[in-house]
């Protein structure tokens, strides 16, 4: 129920977030984290963008890769491959994620 | 009209109408009414999300562009696409974590402070606005040219429909009526995609050969440059789609309807899952309709392209499959609007009277009046001006709808779950500088004004190149949220602390 999501004033007090916070466990979970998600976020910004900027500015994607099929195409067809792969990777990280972030919240908060 | 769209128009009515009737039996709540109860399983809201994302501009629109310009219609298929990977990667789950029925709620999670809330509501409400506008013209002509009844009965039907799902079912009947279209639309697409693939015996080499003679562009239609000839306003649009999907309202709201986190996640897999096999498919419906109908034909209905894939469905599979595509067309405009009017709704009645006004000294026989009451208003008032906005041309509304929610919404998310140091006025100076600047060069770009009548809001010569101004107010918002930050001094450590553990955790309470 969304009611309990609602933390009460003595609960906020009773639980010290910052001293979770500065714990080693959470800084390398935090860390492990960033690690996955800023290169991955940066590599598929980087192959998107890549796209207009090449047909923008070049020509050389409108050459034919497989009968009419252009590169162009294949490209775009590459770029749907790579949302279900990386959602794929995505998924799979996060369940060893969950179980990290059940520990910390296990360590600390019960 | 015929007989079959009649019969099949009615059927999608009564559908909708009896989940409504069960979804008000199970809205007791607010929580029930604006997020279900948070109760919907991964796949229920993978699909809702699909629902709620695939719009008629996206089904009737983008195959039409596909159809007409080829390649560069296929540009808003793979923004739309990618968008979600920023959707899975840094926003679903932290705003799962952190919020509870609206933007605002989880920006405030850190805040407090109802300068932040009101300003966060200001910039869902006007996403909210143009949004539905933009679909309620779109569809009001769409059904104009579907069913062949006038223009303003058309906006009423469609608006009607929608005040009546959100009133009694609520975001239980939404999700729903969000769901059945998301099946029946992919069904559709899926059937037509299998009839023109038929035709040229399952070889899509060979469709691309088809294609290449089939239109006046001849080879080039199937390379870039046709309709996007300038590279920064190109890039500027692809910022829109790929940042702008994460700071939807009505978008974000859907990740308040499941339980935690998890099954936020398994909602966006499903839902990148579905629209990557949509847009894939739009493609098969651009094409054959290029081929199958033939330009002069689409471009004679409309000249924005919009009847390409019910005329190609026509073609293909008669009057019966016309009529199942038209009946999937109104499907996709009613889930669609209802939505963007529970998160319209919600930034009124939740935000603004609840928390601003009352200070959440509210109980919650009034909280639902006041949700019921801000659903009417909307409702209300975007089917008065759509009404009055017939022979504008309000194409501009959706790259601005977009536009706003990257430019404001999606810098302060980030900043609010990522940056240590961000504090309250730069979550201000964030959401307003982003609001503004994507208001301000949207109304001052060639989208509004164009030295060819008709071909934009008004007559006279556009200062700001860009259509879509993406590509300067994005910074700016992120600017405006840095400075904003930088330049005051105040700064909750401790409240940042509370909210990194439970944005990356999802801690919410001691069990």
């Amino acid at each position: 129920m969304a009611q309990k999501e609602f933390i009460s004033n003595e609960e906020k007090q009773s639980v010290d977030f910052e001293r979770i916070q500065n714990s080693s466990d959470f800084k390398a979970f935090l860390s492990k984290k960033r690690k996955f998600l800023v290169p991955m976020t940066i590599f598929f910004m980087v192959f998107y963008f890549l796209l207009p900027i090449l047909t923008s500015y070049t020509s050389f994607l409108n050459s034919p890769a497989i009968g009419d099929i252009s590169w162009v195409w294949i490209f775009a067809f590459s770029q749907f491959v790579m949302v279900w792969v990386l959602s794929s990777i995505y998924v799979k990280k996060a369940a060893s994620f969950d179980k990290e972030a059940e520990q910390i919240v296990e360590n600390h908060l019960n | 009209m015929d007989l079959t769209v009649v019969v099949l128009f009615l059927a999608i009515v009564l559908l909708t109408l009896v989940i409504t009737y069960v979804a008000a039996k199970q809205t007791k709540s607010t929580g029930d009414f604006y997020t279900a109860g948070g109760g919907l399983t991964g796949w229920q809201n993978g699909l809702a999300i699909s629902g709620d994302y695939l719009s008629a501009a996206s089904f009737l629109g983008i195959a039409g562009m596909i159809a007409l310009q080829g390649f560069d219609g296929f540009f808003y298929s793979i923004g739309f696409l990618i968008a979600y990977l920023v959707v899975l990667f840094l926003v679903a789950e932290p705003l799962r974590n952190l919020g509870k029925y609206t933007l605002a709620d989880m920006i405030n999670s850190r805040f407090d402070a109802k300068k932040v809330r009101g300003a966060a509501a200001l910039s869902t409400i006007t996403i909210v606005l143009f949004y539905m506008i933009a679909q309620l013209v779109g569809a009001g002509a769409l059904i104009q040219l579907l069913f062949d009844i006038p223009y303003w009965i058309a906006v009423l039907i469609v608006g009607v429909m929608m005040t009546i799902y959100v009133l009694f079912g609520g975001m239980i009947a939404t999700s729903w009526v969000q769901i059945t279209k998301a099946v029946l639309l992919m069904a559709g697409m899926v059937i037509i995609s299998f009839m023109v693939l038929m035709k040229f015996n399952f070889n899509i080499g060979a469709m691309f050969t088809e294609v290449k003679t089939a239109t006046s562009h001849g080879g080039d239609y199937l390379n870039p440059g046709i309709k996007y000839t300038d590279p920064l306003g190109t890039i500027s649009l692809m910022v829109a789609l790929v940042l702008g999907t994460a700071g939807l309202p009505h978008i974000l709201m859907r990740f308040f309807t499941v339980k935690d986190a998890k099954t936020a996640r398994s909602s966006v897999i499903i839902a990148t899952w579905t629209i990557g096999i949509f847009y894939i498919l739009t493609l098969f419906l651009g094409f054959g309709a290029a081929i199958f109908v033939g330009e002069s034909e689409i471009l004679a209905a409309n000249p924005g392209g919009n009847m390409a894939a019910p005329l190609l469905a026509k073609a293909i599979g008669g009057n019966i499959l016309f009529a199942l595509i038209s009946a999937v067309a109104f499907a996709t405009i009613l889930a669609v609007v209802a939505g963007l009017v529970l998160s319209g709704a919600s930034a009124f009645a939740h935000d603004i009277y609840g928390q601003i006004i009352k200070k959440g000294k509210i109980t919650e026989r009034e909280q639902m009046l006041a949700a019921r009451y801000a659903a009417l208003g909307v409702s209300v008032v975007s089917i008065i001006l759509s009404l009055g906005a017939q022979y504008l041309n309000v194409a501009f509304l959706v790259s601005l709808a977009f536009c706003i929610a990257a430019s404001a919404n999606l810098p302060v998310i980030l900043y609010t779950v990522y940056w240590k140091r961000f504090n309250t006025s730069g979550a201000v100076w964030g959401l307003l500088s982003g609001l503004i600047s994507a208001l301000v060069l949207v109304s001052i770009s060639p989208s509004v004004f164009s030295p060819v009548e008709g071909a934009a809001l008004f007559v006279g010569n556009p200062i700001f190149p860009l259509d879509n101004p993406a590509l300067v107010s994005v910074p700016i918002g992120f600017i405006g949220g840095y400075l904003g930050t930088v330049l005051s001094k105040e700064n909750d450590l401790k409240r940042y602390a509370e909210v990194a553990v439970r944005a990356h955790t999802g801690y919410k309470k001691a069990e």
